[in-house]
């Protein structure tokens, strides 16, 4: 339930019903009824941002964050079910607090749900490395993204925020579901561990 | 660079600094690195996505921006029907229709396709009258009355003042409140509140701007020179 809604609000009572519109605490639109207009919503309540906004903003980002956590073909497949499952539950959420924690959130689950499906299904040997894109530019980094992809999913999701996305360490813990510290500690780890695997 | 310069750099940097904590830039590069790995079409793909969202009934308002003889439209659908046509291209439209009727609204051109064949072919001299379902959940009581009877009773190339109109509601002293639910019609063009013009012929008032209703005016044939 409270992985539901944005981190960092207290209010992570049951979801209202779906569709019905959900007042937060901004203060009213600006703007003036026009000839082809159409009336004004009520007063002081302010519903969540159209969800476009939220793919204008946060798109490019979340779907960087997911193929380098899980390589470009299942990125791209994980993306779509975060958007969708964020789709499926936006309308029931109660406030707009941090509404790009709460997408990557969501995908940072999304992330650790296929590495257990990875776990009992694991993957061919034989497959070719997942490499998004091989360019002169990014083939040298294949090893390094290797690397990434076998970090534990925490320390995957807490490096990635941290260096792809330099994302401030409290938000990097509202998404993964830990402490700051524990973020903290988990982009140090997987840091550390990274440096060991590429220097090998 | 190859990939043993790469593991020598982070070694190098290990070397020189540590494996202390990871609040300096010491992974930076690993960030610039890794943001190549990005040429994917992102646009393509959330495209790609909404159109599944939408077959699995998730996407409750759909909107485009068109554009057409009298400027770009940002068009809007919800799965009854057309719910707002506004002149321009605005965000603010965007954040109205989040807030009156659904927060799950995204770009997608799919779902107004009816609407844009059928204002194409209007603009093109081509059709007189939209048959493309409209959802009037934005207009209610009186001022939905009004607009209902204005889509009813008014066709193509005429025009009516604001007092006809409400004589033809039955309440003939409603002029003004006509006006109104004229100034807030949410489907302009489609529900043709630019044929409503002052008694006596003057233009009265227009969202999309009084040129957008002389145009619409004469290319109706309704209005001369």
């Amino acid at each position: 339930m409270a992985q539901d809604q944005p981190q960092g609000h207290p209010d992570q009572a049951a979801r209202g019903p779906r569709g019905v519109g959900v007042t937060l605490g901004r203060g009213p639109r600006q703007g003036a009824a026009s000839h082809g207009g159409h009336p004004r919503g009520v007063g002081k309540s302010v519903t969540l941002p159209p969800f476009q906004s939220l793919l204008d903003a946060h798109a490019p980002d979340l779907h960087r964050f997911l193929v380098v956590a899980v390589g470009r073909h299942d990125g791209d497949d994980l993306f779509q079910e975060t958007v969708i499952s964020a789709l499926r539950s936006y309308p029931g959420l109660r406030h707009a607090d941090n509404l790009r924690g709460w997408l990557f959130t969501i995908a940072h689950r999304k992330v650790i749900d296929q590495a257990r499906r990875r776990v009992r299904q694991p993957v061919p040997a034989a497959d070719p490395p997942d490499v998004p894109q091989l360019d002169a530019d990014t083939i040298v980094d294949a090893e390094l993204w290797d690397a990434v992809r076998r970090l534990p999913p925490k320390q995957r999701s807490a490096v990635v925020q941290r260096y792809l996305l330099d994302r401030p360490y409290a938000e990097i813990a509202a998404v993964i579901g830990s402490s700051e510290d524990a973020a903290r500690q988990n982009v140090r780890a997987g840091l550390q561990r990274l440096r060991q695997e590429v220097t090998r | 660079m190859n990939a043993t310069n790469s593991a020598n750099e982070l070694r190098g940097r290990s070397d020189r600094r540590g494996l202390g904590p990871a609040d300096g830039d010491d992974g930076d590069d690993l960030g610039t690195r890794l943001r190549r790995a990005d040429t994917t079409d992102v646009a393509a793909l959330v495209d790609a996505t909404l159109r599944r969202a939408d077959a699995e009934g998730l996407v409750d308002v759909g909107w485009v921006v068109e554009d057409t003889p009298v400027g770009p439209l940002t068009l809007a659908a919800t799965l009854a029907g057309v719910v707002r046509i506004e002149f321009g291209g605005g965000e603010q439209v965007l954040e109205e229709l989040a807030s009156e009727v659904s927060p799950r609204i995204v770009r997608l051109p799919g779902r107004l396709d009816g609407v844009r064949r059928e204002l194409e072919e209007y603009f093109a001299g081509r059709r007189r009258s939209f048959d493309v379902p409209v959802d009037r959940r934005l207009s209610r009581g009186y001022r939905r009355t009004v607009l209902e009877a204005l889509s009813r009773e008014v066709p193509y190339g005429r025009t009516v003042s604001y007092k006809e109109l409400a004589e033809r509601t039955g309440n003939p002293k409603a002029s003004r409140a006509v006006g109104s639910a004229m100034a807030t019609n949410p489907i302009p063009i489609v529900v043709p509140c630019h044929r409503v013009l002052r008694t006596g012929g003057a233009l009265g008032g227009y969202g999309g701007g009084l040129d957008t209703k002389v145009w619409l005016l004469r290319h109706e044939g309704a209005l001369l020179g």
